[in-house]
């Protein structure tokens, strides 16, 4: 069952008006995101209003990304240092925490929890300057709305991910470093040369680099979302949710895809 | 003649057809109300007018030249020359007063900061409210929101001006002083105005002629006097009810 979005009827939709309605939303989404590389480049720029997204979404989600940072790490080393004991391997602790953090888990961890508190965000402040008639109102004034609110807040987004990623990385290899040294007499800089000597240009660059795409799904997915609203707070409240799980969900796919040609370029 | 045309102008939304061969001049620097009941599309008239929505047939043409045709960079430019009050105001509620007034400015004109100041607090003035420039959309009321709108729809000195519901919402005493405000800055900027809006108050004051939109169309016009006298039924029930 689904509603109408105008006059809030429910109506009993097909497989053909299911896949109808798929197609038209991704198609939607597609012609969405490609408007960003052309403005992107093309004069004025809004510096200012990235400089300003910059500071709200990185600032507010440095300290939950950070934590769960920090716990990730924490738990990993503690769930997997018995294992490889048993087997007389827990020497090579940092090394796998290093390359499953740089490789996978911070870049995913992140994205997660970004597209949750950063594209619901932008979906639901989008979604209600669409639905009180304010992103009308700077298109009559002759300025083009998604310049001034797509594209700024994409770029932060894109800028900011594989900043987030680092400082997850950071923080959850110190944890599992507290974890280790809770349980063993190792040292610091014994675990910092076992992470340094672990890790190649394999794993820091493209796990840096796809963050940055990431970041791309989070803004375009949430500002998707927030542009194509309507119905009210109703509307609202759906594009919100609808950010969270659509942006999780590519950003999960995409890094499958992104994994396996790591692994071909890399093998 | 005619700065803006309107010519068999139609829309549907599926089965409901809001418009229907819509037709009306509007003469260069004159106010034109339309009046009709809520829901009747009056305000889909105006972003048709506006190029927010395309209609399904026919024209509208701004200074001898076609809205539906134009590319989004003419159309900007043309926008640029229109100031438009939206029913809600649409300030936007992340900006403060004094951002939300210099925004069309600073994009569209080449102002250092003490003159983009000046200009903000004189349209501050104009609507009585330069002590709230610095405050944001969500601490002010609704009679002052429609004066911000106001004061920003006007601060580029626009050669056209729509009003969406220009009252709506408001007290009587309120919407009266928002009516005798509009026709002031009417008298002082002379743009050429349509006002859509079933608030016959509102209407009396600004209009020099008016049309009642019934059913999707548009045939009944003339001044306010000329439609009171009228004998027709539906504009005789739409008055009854003021």
């Amino acid at each position: 069952m689904n509603r109408d979005a105008r006059t809030g009827v429910a109506r009993r939709l097909s497989p053909f008006h299911f896949l109808a309605g798929f197609l038209e939303r991704a198609g939607s989404l597609t012609v969405f995101s490609a408007r960003f590389f052309p403005n992107v480049l093309v004069p004025p720029y809004e510096f200012g209003e990235v400089r300003r997204h910059l500071d709200e979404l990185g600032s507010r989600s440095l300290p939950l990304v950070g934590i769960t940072g920090f716990i990730v790490g924490l738990i990993i080393a503690m769930q997997t240092r018995p294992t490889l004991f048993r087997f007389g391997a827990d020497s090579f602790l940092p090394a796998m925490v290093a390359i499953s953090f740089v490789r996978e888990l911070g870049p995913v961890i992140t994205a997660l929890i970004v597209a949750g508190r950063v594209s619901s965000g932008i979906g639901a402040e989008l979604g209600s300057m669409r639905v009180t008639e304010q992103i009308d109102a700077m298109e009559v004034s002759g300025i083009d709305p998604y310049k001034f609110l797509v594209v700024t807040r994409v770029l932060a987004c894109v800028l900011l991910q594989p900043l987030l990623t680092a400082i997850v990385n950071a923080v959850g290899l110190f944890g599992s470093y507290v974890a280790i040294a809770i349980e063993s007499s190792m040292s610091w800089r014994l675990y910092w040369d076992s992470v340094v000597q672990s890790l190649t240009f394999a794993d820091l660059v493209p796990g840096l680099a796809k963050t940055a795409i990431f970041g791309f799904i989070i803004g375009i997915v949430g500002c998707h979302q927030g542009f194509t609203a309507e119905g009210g707070t109703v509307g609202v409240g759906k594009a919100s949710t609808t950010a969270v799980v659509l942006s999780s969900m590519l950003i999960i796919f995409v890094d499958m895809i992104l994994v396996k040609l790591t692994v071909v370029i890399w093998p | 003649m005619a700065l803006i045309e309107i010519r068999n102008l139609s829309k549907s939304f599926d089965e409901n057809h809001v418009l229907r061969e819509v037709n009306i001049d509007v003469e260069k620097g004159s106010t034109v109300v339309i009046l009709g009941k809520s829901g009747m599309g009056k305000s889909v008239l105006l972003k048709i007018i506006v190029g927010l929505i395309r209609p399904d047939s026919g024209s509208v043409r701004i200074d001898d030249r076609e809205v539906a045709g134009m590319r989004s960079k003419e159309l900007n430019e043309l926008r640029r020359t229109m100031g438009y009050l939206f029913q809600g105001a649409a300030l936007y509620d992340s900006m403060s007063v004094r951002e939300n007034l210099a925004f069309p400015l600073v994009r569209q004109e080449k102002l250092n900061e003490e003159e983009l100041e000046e200009r903000v607090l004189d349209q501050l003035r104009l609507v009585g409210l330069q002590d709230a420039i610095d405050k944001m959309p969500s601490e002010l009321s609704g009679g002052m929101k429609k004066r911000i709108g106001l004061a920003r729809a006007l601060i580029a000195n626009p050669q056209i001006m729509l009003y969406d519901e220009p009252t709506t919402g408001l007290d009587p005493i309120t919407s009266r002083e928002i009516s005798t405000l509009i026709k002031n800055l009417q008298a002082r900027y002379q743009p050429t105005s349509i006002a859509v809006t079933h608030d016959m108050q509102c209407a009396r004051i600004i209009a020099d002629t008016a049309a009642i939109l019934h059913d999707g169309t548009l045939d009944q016009q003339g001044t306010i006097e000329v439609l009171e006298r009228s004998q027709d039924d539906t504009v005789r029930s739409f008055f009854a009810t003021q």
